[in-house]
């Protein structure tokens, strides 16, 4: 089986040629899945009928002298959170008990129809409201770099399939950092687009006016053809960006050459580890040896942007989960009269940290607390876009950790929500702007855990992201390379 | 309590008390909720068709299904605009926002609707009376599923189990909030009239309250005539009819006054119509209402319609009730309030009586005609020169009030003209001495009758003036003028005693 290349680029050119069939490519992810999976649980559901009959197909459209398209016959897990036509969906709550989507999310459309075959839906915190994993229904997905550490969250079933190698590529959602966060504490790539870049339709809502879907892979290259075939206008998602999909491979090679890349030096200092602190910087130095200017910028709002976020995320989501409430779908706990009904099922069916967040987003919400709470915080979220903009006057790019540590072990930051909302801190201010930003794996900390990079651009900047990503990828040491 | 049905000083109607004699003021403002006529419903494609098969009409995105997301229907923007332009109202950039609150009709436990930034604002309803009522908003909103109890009592409390019928979740609603400005339940009863006319003139709505598709909400309180301040108000739901709008407002109103004047203090609450009972009930009450934890819906972008939109609606504005009325007041020489011309209006008769008009028919009689003898639907065809023609033979004598009934009659059967008509009906002008010979003769045969007629009781002189005037039509083949004979009848019997 060592035939089977590693990446979506070289499996689909494979497959295309004819030189490797889809089944092959399908039954290797299989056998790995079966091997470790147990494991790690990356998946809540491993989709064995309707990949197999997936990737027949593409291996037909092959023999027909057909294209089946730029993902052709590569295996692809996706978030549970992404509607799949038929196939259980679960937010990994128990709530959905039992519920199959009668629809397929457009991104999930868009894979499909690029000859991607789906393998699985992946382990989530509940309704995507974590950064460890540790908040699913459905227990824990391991980190397959040592699986007595978290992979991160809240898509860390799909961080974990890309870096157990159960899939080269898979999709996640980021809300506050869940795609990024969790690329870095397994070591793989995650990108967060521009908001609005990327259709909704599908996705289940966390919070909508931050949630993003975006590619994991393992080399900067597959994340670009992946975002390539997932982006673009879709008229079923009122906030999709009407502009033409991005063309990211062409630019890949282009460097970084005058590039402007600053430092944003709230986000270098306390709370970050020292290790990954100087693994950003050797980062940056590769930048500038690639040719880029590198200097220091402020994003002053941005420190506030962790206590906005807790704010504006729980109060939409107490609004998009208010649906689970036992009447058309999923858990129904049965009561005397329905407003006891909706309480029994929501008790029974919604988990802590789920609990939490809408006990949080009620009350922000609330008549009397709105201004002090919600209303501020949106304030505050015009603050941190107007210092990106600021930043994006004198710079192209911006670099900072990804994440504050490597993968932490298993119920470190259980007992305090706080120290564990604190992993989002690098992460948030790009999802309140609404910008792409990008975590690129470059080398390890202290503890041999992969250390990730965060590369930060002003909205539609994907390209220019994706480039000085594609300098990180050559010039990042090895993952066991001592730091200094 | 006496309800005073007349305006007393300018626009103000009062009620007097019974027992204290005081005078008190009613002030109502009225929430209209209508379906706007569009194909398909504000947020998909889904036939807007309440009625049908039950969850027919139904996609992931009315049923709100984890993941889906709303759309805005450019239609539903179109005919919200028309409406509030006819309402005189500013079209702004408005936002949608989520109204949060439990309730198994509503598919995602949360209304979309618009709340501090409505599309239209600051409008009004000029009233057939003269009253203008301010509208402070018409908003866009989603109506709700609705919900059938079956078994058990077969209400909600006691029934065995509730279905729910989703055709109707996100049906697009236009809110009309108006301002309280009226002062009488025949004025509520009236604004009603008018925003229906309206609704059905610029194709907003069908507007059918009866059927649900325009649901009207009282906002009703009392102050003392004189006060400038509010009184505190209930607002007052289940109002199925315009009678059930009349019947509560009025019913409301005692009750407050009531309350007030034994020394008690109005609870802010909404309350039930019970039009069996012909009472309101108290439901839940505002001051432990609750929370709907608005928010900006983050699905929806902020609606800002073009100012060439706006124009273009604005340019293709058809005439407006207040208009018309308007138009044909001063065509007829008649006042905007009087019954004929508001009517006429009312009916889509104006162009035809303006038409008349402007064909030499007299205004007056012309809007008699249209209010008493003539219906909206079976006039179309009438030709407004023909029309005028027969106003003219009214007018110069030759044909009585009852001929012209007649003709006008035939005139919408076959449309022939009215000189042509009568010819054939034998209707001709019967001069006075011709009537005169023919009283005289029947009062000549009829010697017995003709004493009782002229000494007898009011009863009895009723009946014989019936006797005698049926005779006289059948001799003259009904081309008497009912008047002039009751006129002659009178003087002949004051001459005889």
């Amino acid at each position: 089986m060592s035939a089977i290349p590693s990446t979506a680029i070289e499996i689909a050119a494979a497959v295309r040629s004819g030189s490797l069939s889809a089944r092959e490519v399908l039954d290797d992810h299989l056998a790995r899945i079966d091997a470790r999976d147990g494991e790690i649980n990356a998946f809540n559901l491993v989709m064995v009928d309707e990949a197999r009959a997936a990737a027949a197909a593409v291996d037909a459209q092959v023999a027909a002298g057909e294209n089946p398209g730029p993902l052709a016959g590569v295996p692809l897990a996706l978030k549970d959170n992404l509607c799949t036509h038929g196939i259980p969906t679960t937010c990994s709550s128990r709530i959905l008990e039992g519920w199959r989507p009668p629809y397929d999310a457009t991104v999930v459309q868009r894979v499909n129809a690029s000859g991607a075959i789906s393998i699985g839906k992946t382990n989530l915190d509940e309704f995507a409201m974590g950064s460890s994993t540790e908040n699913s229904a459905f227990g824990p997905t391991r980190n397959p770099r040592d699986t007595s550490r978290v992979p991160g969250g809240s898509s860390g079933g799909s961080a974990a399939a890309v870096a157990a190698g159960f899939a080269p590529i898979s999709l996640g959602s980021d809300t506050g950092g869940s795609i990024r966060q969790p690329a870095a504490l397994c070591g793989v790539v995650g990108v967060k687009p521009t908001y609005g870049l990327v259709s909704r339709y599908g996705l289940i809502a966390f919070a909508s006016s931050l949630d993003q879907i975006g590619p994991f892979s393992t080399t900067v290259a597959d994340s670009a053809l992946l975002l390539e075939t997932i982006a673009g206008y879709d008229g079923r998602d009122s906030t999709s960006i009407n502009a033409p999909s991005p063309s990211l491979i062409e630019s890949l090679g282009e460097g970084v050459d005058g590039l402007r890349i600053g430092f944003v030096t709230e986000l270098m200092g306390e709370g970050i580890d020292p290790d990954v602190a100087a693994r950003v910087r050797q980062a940056a130095d590769a930048l500038a040896a690639a040719g880029a200017q590198i200097g220091e910028v402020s994003v002053p709002a941005a420190a506030y942007g962790l206590s906005a976020y807790y704010l504006i995320a729980p109060a939409e989501a107490s609004s998009n989960l208010a649906r689970y409430d036992g009447v058309r779908y999923g858990m129904r706990v049965d009561a005397p009269t329905t407003a006891e009904m909706n309480a029994a099922t929501r008790t029974a069916g919604f988990g802590d940290e789920v609990k939490r967040r809408i006990m949080l987003g009620t009350y922000a919400l609330s008549a009397g607390f709105y201004d002090a709470y919600y209303g501020k915080a949106l304030k505050v979220r015009t603050l941190i876009v107007r210092d990106f903009e600021r930043a994006y006057a004198d710079f192209d790019l911006l670099i900072t950790p990804t994440s504050p540590t490597t993968a932490f072990k298993f119920g470190d930051k259980t007992a305090d929500p706080l120290s564990m909302y604190l992993n989002d801190i690098c992460t948030i201010p790009t999802n309140l702007a609404g910008h792409p930003a990008m975590s690129v794996p470059f080398g390890g900390g202290a503890d041999g855990m992969p250390v990730g990079v965060q590369l930060l651009a002003p909205a539609l900047g994907e390209a220019t992201m994706f480039r000085a990503a594609a300098v990180l990828e050559s010039a990042a040491p090895a993952l066991d390379e001592v730091w200094s | 309590m006496t309800l005073t049905h007349e305006p007393i000083e300018g626009e103000h109607f009062v009620v007097v008390s019974e027992s204290t004699g005081d005078e008190w003021e009613i002030v109502v403002g009225l929430e209209v909720h209508c379906e706007l006529a569009t194909v398909t419903k504000l947020f998909c494609g889904c036939p807007n068709m309440f009625g049908d098969e039950p969850n027919t009409n139904v996609c992931p995105v009315c049923l709100g299904l984890p993941g889906s997301l709303p759309v805005l229907n450019e239609n539903v923007v179109e005919l919200a605009m028309r409406l509030g332009r006819a309402l005189q109202c500013s079209v702004e950039p408005s936002v949608f926002a989520r109204k949060n609150y439990f309730y198994p009709d509503m598919p995602k436990d949360y209304q979309v609707t618009q709340f501090d930034r409505p599309i239209n604002v600051d409008g009004w309803l000029d009233l057939p009376d003269g009253t203008r009522v301010g509208i402070e908003r018409a908003h866009i909103e989603e109506d709700t599923g609705k919900n059938s109890h079956a078994g058990g009592s077969g209400r909600i409390h006691g029934a065995d189990y509730s279905l729910v019928d989703y055709n109707r979740a996100g049906v697009p609603l236009v809110e009309i909030v108006g301002r309280p400005h009226i002062r009488h339940p025949e004025q509520a009863k009236t604004y009603i009239d008018e925003l229906r006319a309206i609704l059905l003139t610029t194709g907003a709505s069908d507007a059918k309250m009866e059927e649900g598709s325009l649901r009207v909400d009282a906002n009703v309180s009392v102050r003392r005539v004189g006060d400038t301040e509010l009184g505190t108000r209930c607002e007052v739901k289940n109002l199925n009819s315009l009678r059930s709008l009349g019947r509560a407002i009025e019913y409301e109103a005692r009750r407050q006054v009531d309350l007030l004047e034994t020394g008690e203090r109005i609870k802010q609450e909404t309350r039930h119509w019970d039009e069996g009972a012909g009472r309101t009930r108290a439901g839940r009450s505002k001051e432990e209402a609750e929370d709907y934890r608005y928010f900006q819906e983050p699905d929806l972008v902020p609606l800002v319609p073009s100012a060439e939109w706006i124009a273009a609606i604005d340019a293709a504005m058809p005439p407006l009730p207040a208009a018309r009325r308007e138009a044909l007041a001063v065509a007829s020489g008649l006042a905007v309030t009087e019954s004929g011309v508001v009517i006429a209006v009312q009916r889509d008769l104006d162009q035809l009586a303006l038409a008349t008009i402007a064909a030499g028919g007299d205004g007056r009689r012309v809007l008699t005609h249209v209010e008493h003898n003539l219906s909206g639907e079976g006039s179309a065809g009438l030709d407004p020169a023909t029309f005028a023609q027969l106003v003219g033979l009214e007018l110069g004598g030759q044909l009585t009030a009852t001929q012209v009934k007649t003709v006008l009659a035939e005139m919408l059967v076959s449309g022939r003209a009215p000189d042509v008509i009568a010819a054939e009906l034998g209707f001709e002008a019967m001069d006075s001495s011709e009537l005169e010979g023919v009283v005289d003769g029947l009062i000549a045969e009829s010697p017995e009758e003709w004493s009782d007629f002229c000494t007898g009781d009011d009863k009895k002189r009723a009946k014989l003036q019936g006797f005698f005037t049926g005779k006289i039509m059948k001799a003259t083949k009904g081309q008497a003028d009912g008047k002039a004979v009751a006129v002659l009848l009178e003087s002949r019997r004051v001459e005889s005693l």
